[in-house]
């Protein structure tokens, strides 16, 4: 018998990465939360690999930040190794990344949502979505609890249907032998929603004890540690670090899998989803990429409080034995006692060209989805959907616009429009690659790209706000400064420029052109700059790449330009393609089914050709007129 | 509008005369209501008042109907084969009817009347073509390239529009381009995976490996001109002093009467451009005024256009009249020369010549035929110069790839134009990061020469080549 309880404004459905994100903003933003977990000790769990952030990864923290977003504030608080990867490469590339404590993280990050107000946490499995005239009216528990509710955001990561395998071995339990959702599902069917099947996977966990790290590369974290909250100095969160261990696998190692691919899972046809292609399992990687005679093995901590290391860069669903015979034939884990195996895991998920770029179903007034149950992988991307869901639901619930962050503005808004728009076929990852704009879009601006956002939605305070206003002053009247005062060719610049190795001058110049010379930056400049007062580390660092690389983000700017002609050409909801008369079949079908805002989008769903582009311009230009 | 029904002769491909394509979406009514069957007919009238004129629509796609275009008044005009093709399986992707009548120019032109009075339209040149593209039947250089093959009067020509179509010139991108993407991977992978994959001395490698892409392309561009010529015609200009021969010279070219041909100094009034086919070769042969100075306003126009046409000649044809000394109008024309290719016609060698040849021969260092334009002595000669100068001179046609188009061009410019902004970031010492945005950009450009997008493309490379991730 089923009964109805207490209403809500917002129900979510998944405590990971991203239901804590949408949960805390949908409260923050004042609605009355219900947020369900299949377990109350495994919020913000980290079920994969101990760490967050890294190349593009690290972005998408620093965004979710500067909208207010807790992802940041959590890892800086429970970080044990922080390192600034690819320093030597361009500003746009530098990559945040940090090894955490994995129960910590999930201890802290409960304690956030357990003080939140609005917020109300609760334990058990959503089996239905209610939904009439085509809105969310509320969900039902598997235990036949009823909750009316106005919006649902369901993120249920890898839950759904999950299935853990390895050899012959197959649980249907979700992640670390939780339990699965196993009927929410059948209600997605009925609703009308695409569902497929992906698949990850997870190495093995060693103990500490058995590895021999004489054999292996000790990987430090960086001395000095940059947070990823912008609300965060780096001296607020300095402690001692825990390092990491780099070994490699061998032709042995290879030997011994080749020889029992057969009893692989993935290759003996029982795994059917869709696996990664950024993160193949070791197996994959051997029989893919035959010409290598080596792969890196990453040994990392799970936490301070254990001893259990994992072993990134091996996962696998071999079976046990195998596992056992593979992982010993690599330098330094010879006698290593396996603590869990390694596993692939396969969940339902759905088809995420079913969203609209706020991230609720086109079709279905109300219902949101975020996180990996979009098709999405990784912490870092779940958080990022997230929080626009929360914010998204938040906002309809108020009759608000809703938030939609653009190619331009965020990797956020990458993510969700690849996803929406070009849908994926595997888990998607986020690349810097994927960024067209990526040298506007660095993790270093991204308080100066989004707090602004994250205040007029109203998960930023003021005083946050206020701090934000005094920065972007203090970097625009350097910047200002430095392009208006002039260096002669006198002898102490000279000197300098020699000293420094840089070719001297024949006449006066600016101290912005001296900057852009490769060998020179901001700080070397203070010797010359005698009028400059000390500023923030983060203001200085703003005008030294704003002054550096002015040419490029100048020419990024422009194809910014370019590209926001063809977004802000909206198309009218209401319009009819079949009177579009030349679009070609396969263009008129994707984009009926994908009712696509804009031309921008519609330019990027695939099977849409250049040409069907020109005739729908054509015919909108027509309909503008005929209005 | 684009949905309408045109009507056209498809006589795009080596003049397939007698062959009506229709093609639109309402293509099956209208040859429907003008076509039909033989059970409609006896004797080589119709039978019937009315015939099936939706028979069309009844039948399958790819079949061929044999049966009689009727007019307006049910007279039989001919005797056809109908080719049906329903949309999308056919050239235009619209559905299509040819019709393949047995006569000659004054039954096509008859039955198309009767198209357009049934409510279709005459096509224009290239029209199906361009539906083709539209509908995403053909990329966009194959679409060019028919386009060419409609136009092309020139059995090179033919020859260059027919290996863009085997993808010659698309092939030869994508090479480059497959370059450029192999190195964004690299990049890419190793921005992503900075543990796994280092960039240590590949700023080097890369920056020969542009030099070798831009020598490429700019080879390409070199050759521009010459498909130019091919495909359009060696742009050859005929200059000479008023009433040097030059128009009887272009008529003889002609063999017909279209220019003016006349005593009278000056009255060539205006330029005359006209093809003209020698051997395998198509002379675009431009006429001018004579060049001197002159305060006629049409004349003055005549001599400034005359210029004009010299600095874009591809060969000039100089007519000396050999029957007056050299003047001061010889002085201006032959100072204009300098520096370019052509030939001296000596003209009226068969009056007794005033002019000696070494006279001319100090003054530039062309080539001399002897040449009547009364009598057309000396033409064969001419001819023969001409082909033997452009296809055992110093420029090879035979193995070498064209770009066609002034688009195309211009893409492969800008590529270039990328990639030497390339090699200035890594001369500037820029983190390779910053490679991309030159690379892309090249990318792109080249992209456009076969209509192709490059969204998915570097991701895809990445995940093929790299093994990437923990």
């Amino acid at each position: 018998m089923s009964y109805t309880y207490e209403s809500y404004d917002v129900v979510v459905i998944g405590a990971g990465h991203a239901g804590c994100e949408a949960a805390l903003a949908a409260a923050r933003l004042g609605c009355k939360t219900l947020v369900f977990t299949v377990s109350i000790d495994s919020i913000a769990m980290m079920p994969c690999n101990p760490n967050i952030g890294g190349s593009s990864k690290g972005h998408l923290v620093r965004e979710v930040d500067a909208l207010g977003g807790e992802m940041g504030k959590n890892i800086d608080k429970t970080y044990i190794q922080s390192k600034m990867l690819n320093t030597s490469k361009g500003p746009a590339v530098h990559s945040l990344r940090a090894q955490a404590d994995k129960k910590d993280y999930s201890r802290e990050m409960r304690r956030v949502l357990e003080n939140t107000d609005n917020l109300v946490i609760k334990q058990g499995e959503v089996a239905e979505i209610f939904v009439e005239n085509e809105q969310v009216t509320g969900v039902r528990t598997a235990s036949d609890a009823v909750y009316p509710c106005k919006a649902v955001i369901m993120c249920t990561g890898t839950y759904l249907k999950a299935r853990c395998i390895y050899g012959e071995v197959s649980n249907n339990t979700g992640p670390n032998g939780l339990s699965a959702a196993n009927q929410l599902t059948a209600c997605l069917d009925k609703l009308g929603i695409e569902v497929r099947r992906f698949k990850t996977g997870t190495p093995a966990r060693v103990d500490r004890r058995t590895i021999d790290f004489s054999k292996m590369q000790e990987q430090k974290g960086d001395k000095k540690v940059v947070p990823f909250s912008f609300t965060n100095r780096p001296e607020d969160i300095e402690r001692e670090q825990v390092s990491c261990w780099l070994t490699y696998t061998n032709q042995q190692t290879h030997q011994i899998i080749l020889d029992n691919i057969d009893r692989s899972p993935l290759y003996s046809g029982d795994i059917k989803g869709t696996g990664p292609r950024y993160c193949p399992s070791i197996e994959d990687k051997v029989v893919r990429f035959s010409d290598k005679d080596r792969h890196q093995v990453f040994l990392e901590p799970e936490g301070n409080y254990t001893n259990e290391m994992y072993i990134g860069g091996m996962s696998s669903s071999l079976p046990e034995d195998v596992q056992y015979a593979m992982y010993h034939t690599v330098p330094g884990l010879e006698n290593a006692s396996i603590v869990r195996n390694a596993y692939a895991i396969e969940y339902d998920c759905i088809n995420p060209v079913q969203l609209k770029a706020s991230l609720e179903f086109k079709d279905i007034s109300g219902f949101f989805s975020a996180g990996q149950s979009n098709g999405s992988s990784g912490y870092e991307e779940a958080a990022a959907q997230g929080i626009i869901a929360g914010i998204n639901a938040a906002r309809k619930l108020a009759g608000k616009k809703a938030l939609i962050l653009d190619r331009s503005q965020a990797y956020i808004g990458v993510l969700i429009d690849d996803l929406i728009t070009k849908g994926t076929n595997e888990p998607y990852r986020m690349m810097t690659s994927r960024a067209e704009y990526r040298l506007l879009l660095r993790q270093d601006n991204a308080d100066l790209r989004l707090t602004e956002i994250g205040y007029e939605v109203g998960l930023i305070s003021q005083e946050r706000y206020d701090a934000l206003c005094e920065k972007r002053a203090m970097i625009e009247a350097e910047i200002k400064r430095m392009q208006k005062t002039t260096v002669g060719a006198g002898k102490e610049v000279q000197e300098f420029l020699k000293k420094n190795k840089s070719t001297l001058l024949q006449s006066g110049t600016t101290l912005a052109e001296l900057l852009k010379r490769p060998e020179l930056s901001y700080d070397i400049l203070s010797e010359i700059d005698k009028d400059r007062k000390i500023l923030p580390d983060d203001v200085c660092e703003q005008v030294n790449i704003n002054l550096k690389y002015d040419g490029y983000i100048k020419r990024q700017e422009r194809q910014v330009a370019q590209y926001k002609k063809l977004e802000n050409r909206k198309i009218p909801e209401d319009i009819n393609y079949d009177e579009v008369y030349s679009l070609r079949k396969e263009a008129l079908q994707k984009l009926k089914d994908f009712r696509p805002a804009s031309v921008g989008q519609a330019s990027r769903i695939s099977g849409v050709s250049p040409a069907d582009i020109s005739v729908l311009l054509i015919y909108l230009e027509k309909y503008n007129k005929e209005l | 509008m684009e949905h309408d029904t045109i009507a056209g002769i498809a006589s795009g491909m080596g003049g397939g005369i007698g062959i009506i394509r229709v093609s639109g979406n309402n293509s099956l009514r209208i040859v429907g209501e003008i076509f039909a069957t033989k059970k409609f007919v006896h004797d080589n009238t119709l039978r019937e008042d009315s015939w099936d004129k939706d028979f069309f629509f009844k039948k399958d796609s790819h079949t061929i109907h044999y049966g009689f275009i009727l007019d307006d008044d049910g007279t039989i005009v001919d005797e056809v084969m109908v080719l049906l093709m329903k949309s999308p399986r056919s050239y235009t992707c619209e559905d299509v009817v040819e019709i393949d009548s047995h006569g000659g120019p004054f039954l096509i032109d008859k039955i198309l009347k009767i198209l357009m009075h049934h409510g279709a339209r005459l096509a224009e040149p290239g029209e199906f073509t361009k539906r083709a593209f539209l509908n995403g039947r053909i990329d966009l250089a194959q679409a060019e390239a028919v386009m060419k093959l409609i136009t092309s009067k020139n059995a090179f020509a033919l020859d260059s529009a027919i290996k863009q179509l085997e993808g010659r010139v698309s092939k030869y991108i994508e090479k480059i381009r497959q370059e450029i993407l192999d190195n964004m991977a690299y990049i890419e992978a190793a921005l992503d995976d900075p543990e796994h994959y280092d960039l240590n001395g590949f700023s080097d490698k890369l920056y020969v490996k542009v030099h070798e892409e831009i020598n490429s392309l700019q080879e390409l561009l070199d050759n521009f001109e010459n498909g130019r010529m091919k495909s359009e015609g060696i742009r050859t200009v005929i200059v000479g002093k008023p009433n040097a021969g030059k128009s009887s010279l272009m008529n003889l070219l002609l063999d017909e009467e279209r220019a003016i041909v006349t005593n009278i100094a000056g009255t060539t009034r205006d330029i005359l451009e006209e093809r003209v086919q020698i051997g395998n070769l198509v002379l675009n042969l431009v006429d001018t005024a004579g060049i001197h100075d002159t305060d006629d306003f049409v004349e003055h126009l005549g001599v400034e256009k005359a210029m004009e046409y010299l600095e874009g000649a591809d060969f000039i044809i100089y007519v000396v009249d050999s029957s007056a000394p050299l003047d001061e109008a010889d002085e201006k024309i032959i100072s204009l020369l300098a520096g370019k290719s052509g030939v001296i016609l000596f003209n009226k060698s068969d009056i007794d010549s005033v002019l000696e040849l070494r006279d001319l021969k100090d003054k530039i260092e062309w080539d001399c035929i002897f040449f009547s334009s009364k009598t057309g002595d000396g033409l064969d000669k001419l001819e023969k110069y001409i082909t033997e100068c452009f296809l055992e001179g110093n420029i090879s046609f035979n193995d070498q790839i064209y770009l066609t188009s002034l688009r195309h061009r211009e893409a492969v410019e800008e590529a270039v134009e990328s990639l030497y902004q390339l090699l200035n970031t890594i001369e500037d010492g820029m983190p390779e990061d910053f490679y991309i945005v030159d690379l892309m950009d090249a990318y792109k450009y080249l992209g456009l020469i076969n209509g192709e997008t490059a969204s998915e493309d570097l991701v895809n490379k990445i995940f093929k080549d790299f093994c990437m991730g923990k």
